[in-house]
């Protein structure tokens, strides 16, 4: 075992599953790896963690994963993990997924899921497009990029999963990208550490389709664009917007209170079995 | 509300399902509200948080059976409740059901379609969705009550059934029993068997979720209970992770099939009355039973002789059933709420020399008794 990848090998299913589906280049892996560094940080057990996801290249993580593991239908992993949560609230769930499982064909299940503030970490991993199907637009596509379905250039504006979120009542909310690993790593841990709805948005190059479809160059030169093109939320508050145009700003964007679901339920039933009180 | 065991009671047939979910130890229901499915869910709202149990009215169908097969594979007793286009929504999902075997029980108040149709008169229009709405081969079990007693019960039974086999069980209400309240004298708790889904015994380190067994069925494990394992709607092999070999897919997809074919015994019920000696016979399900039986009663005033044969499970279509006892009849009468349905099933089953005819309605009415004795008097 590599001494360089103690965590890693101690929570992936190694024997069974690899090699791993991602092309060359592919950012997937690198948040899988925060995610498995941010919950042994947090010294959780295996047995009390939960990976669900929906369809698409970065929901084929869980099967991966050494932990209770759910790979569900597209855009449906937070319904199925509303489920598991309220059935077991011991559990820690993450639900991972795609731009547009999680907002394009989930984006009604991720709007209630805020809005209820269920104790879920969503862990988005944007790559600007859907990879899985061969690169077509997602909400998240910026405009006049050039996909499979947008060869003119996208005419749609896109969604700030973030924004959207915040708006919606996520109680965590915060942005990384694959490069800057470390700091992922960071925001996944206190992601998870929130008790309610919080959410990581990961950008991710998918060098195979959305990058090659717009000579973004190879998966070098995507992640050197993260780099370049990105400034943390200190850098930001220092800028003028006209610098800020175009910068992806990472770091937490949003990080309140709220009661969370789970525990009001939990607490309903406490109080309906102790006053023997019969609803309407 | 709880279950008035061994008690009589005027009971509305949605309310008789409700109360048979709580017999059967139902503790997580989500749903989304269609008539005339709703009052299932609002009596559930009110008893689940009682019991401890879990109540939540999802932002749709989709997310409904989600979360439900979500819960149950956590280890709750899991059920939602709709109508056709709440149905139609939930189909994708019945498909994971029964793909990664999750046991959980679908109750189906059937409305007349297509899309909204005749909102909320009846109809059986359902019927083949409930076989095949979900794409690629699939098990299905369904069951369809003729009675408020019948919904009680039926739940209970579909609740033991999948729990026992490991998929989802279809409960294909209509209008008519859904909302008719009838007297029912409820059976004494112990009188009703209620089965708990076959749990590992086997190492954690052992444990294959998905284990060839003698019945096709593998104990079950729930997440969080230690044993951890990989779900997916992908074709996988015995331990859950996916698999492209053909030797795993044909093992997994004949498995999927023989756990229902091989066990029909525990799974298709028929009533039949007065079959044996009557030539003329009436095939019905669900609320049309009624019908059936009112007619089969005027006609015997008219010195006519008619049987009613009806399944109690429509899937697996009681084909042994209707060989044996209607393929020597003269004449089999169908009355479907649909434009034809499980007639072509009784066709199918039977020789060129048996008529077989259709009394059928699509205008949101039941079809009534006297519509049955005319086309009985046409034949007789
Ligand atoms: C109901 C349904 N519709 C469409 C598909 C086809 N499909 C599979 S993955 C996918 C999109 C994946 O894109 P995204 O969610 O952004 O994830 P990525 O692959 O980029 O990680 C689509 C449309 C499907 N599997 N199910
Ligand atoms: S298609 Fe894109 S997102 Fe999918 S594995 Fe390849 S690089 Fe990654």
């Amino acid at each position: 075992m590599p001494a360089e990848f103690p965590y890693e090998h101690k929570y992936l299913r190694a024997k069974k599953k690899f090699p791993h589906v991602w092309c060359p280049g592919c950012g997937i892996g690198i948040v899988m790896g925060s995610i498995i560094r941010a919950v042994d940080s947090l010294g959780w057990s295996k047995n009390e963690v939960m990976v669900v996801s929906g369809i698409g290249c970065t929901s084929r993580m869980p099967v991966y994963l050494d932990f209770n593991t759910l790979h569900t239908m597209h855009g449906r992993a937070l319904a199925f993990a509303t489920g598991i949560k309220l059935a077991n609230p011991e559990l820690r769930i993450i639900a991972v997924m795609g731009d547009g499982d999680a907002l394009a064909i989930g984006g009604n299940h991720i709007i209630h899921s805020a809005r209820r503030n269920i104790d879920i970490t969503a862990v988005i991993v944007n790559n600007y497009n859907y990879g899985m199907t061969g690169g077509q637009h997602s909400p998240t596509t910026p405009l006049e990029k050039i996909t499979k379905t947008s060869p003119y250039g996208m005419v749609e504006p896109e969604f700030d999963i973030c924004e959207l979120l915040k708006a919606a009542g996520s109680v965590f909310v915060a942005r990384g990208t694959v490069y800057h690993v470390i700091e992922l790593d960071g925001l996944i841990r206190k992601a998870l550490e929130k008790k309610g709805f919080s959410v990581v948005e990961a950008i991710s190059p998918c060098p195979t389709n959305y990058g090659r479809d717009n000579r973004l160059g190879d998966a070098v030169r995507m992640m050197e664009s993260l780099r370049d093109d990105s400034v943390n939320v200190a850098q930001a508050a220092r800028m003028k917007p006209e610098e800020l145009a175009g910068k992806i700003v990472r770091g937490v964007l949003a990080d309140r209170e709220a009661p969370e679901y789970t525990d009001l339920y939990l607490e309903l039933c406490r109080r309906v079995r102790s006053s023997g009180e019969v609803g309407e | 509300m709880t279950v008035p065991w061994g008690e009589t009671r005027l009971v509305q047939g949605n309310e008789a399902v409700a109360l048979g979910a709580l017999a059967s130890g139902v503790r997580f229901f989500g749903g989304y509200p269609i008539t005339p499915s709703t009052e299932i869910a609002e009596i559930l709202a009110r008893e689940l948080p009682r019991l401890g149990g879990v109540f939540i009215q999802m932002e749709d169908e989709i997310a409904s059976i989600s979360a439900v097969m979500g819960a149950s594979l956590a280890g709750a007793k899991s059920m939602t409740a709709t109508s056709g286009p709440g149905f139609s929504l939930m189909q994708e999902g019945l498909g994971f059901g029964c793909i990664a075997e999750i046991p959980f029980v679908l109750v189906d108040v059937m409305r007349a379609g297509p899309s909204t149709g005749l909102p909320t008169q009846v109809s059986q229009g359902d019927v083949m969705q409930a076989r095949w709405g979900t794409h690629g081969d699939h098990p299905a079990v369904v069951l369809a009550p003729a009675t408020v007693r019948e919904c009680f019960d039926l739940t209970i039974r579909a609740f033991n059934l999948s729990e026992t086999f490991r998929t989802p069980v279809i409960l294909l209400s209509d209008e008519v029993i859904g909302h008719m309240r009838e007297r029912v004298t409820f059976p004494r708790r112990e009188e009703v068997e209620v089965i708990e889904r076959p749990v590992p015994e086997t190492p954690k380190e052992w444990y294959e979720h998905y284990h060839p067994t003698a019945s096709n069925v593998s104990p079950m494990a729930c997440y969080g209970s230690g044993y951890r394992f990989h779900v997916t709607g992908l074709t996988h092999d015995r331990q859950g992770f996916p698999t492209r070999r053909r030797d795993e897919v044909n093992e997994m997809m004949e498995r999927l099939k023989h756990k229902v074919a091989r066990r029909l015994d525990e799974l298709v019920e028929v009533k039949m009355h007065d079959v044996e000696h009557s030539r003329v016979v009436i095939f019905a399900y669900g609320s049309v039973v009624r019908s059936a039986k009112a007619a089969q009663v005027m006609l015997e005033k008219k010195h006519r002789r008619v049987g009613v044969f009806r399944p109690v499970t429509l899937w697996p279509f009681p084909d042994r059933e209707v060989k044996q006892h209607l393929d020597e009849k003269d004449v089999i009468i169908v009355p479907e709420l649909n434009q034809g349905q499980l007639i072509h099933e009784v066709e199918r089953l039977t020789s060129d020399t048996v008529r077989v005819i259709p009394v059928q309605r699509v205008d949101g009415y039941e079809i009534t008794p006297d519509e049955i004795v005319a086309a009985a008097m046409e034949v007789m």
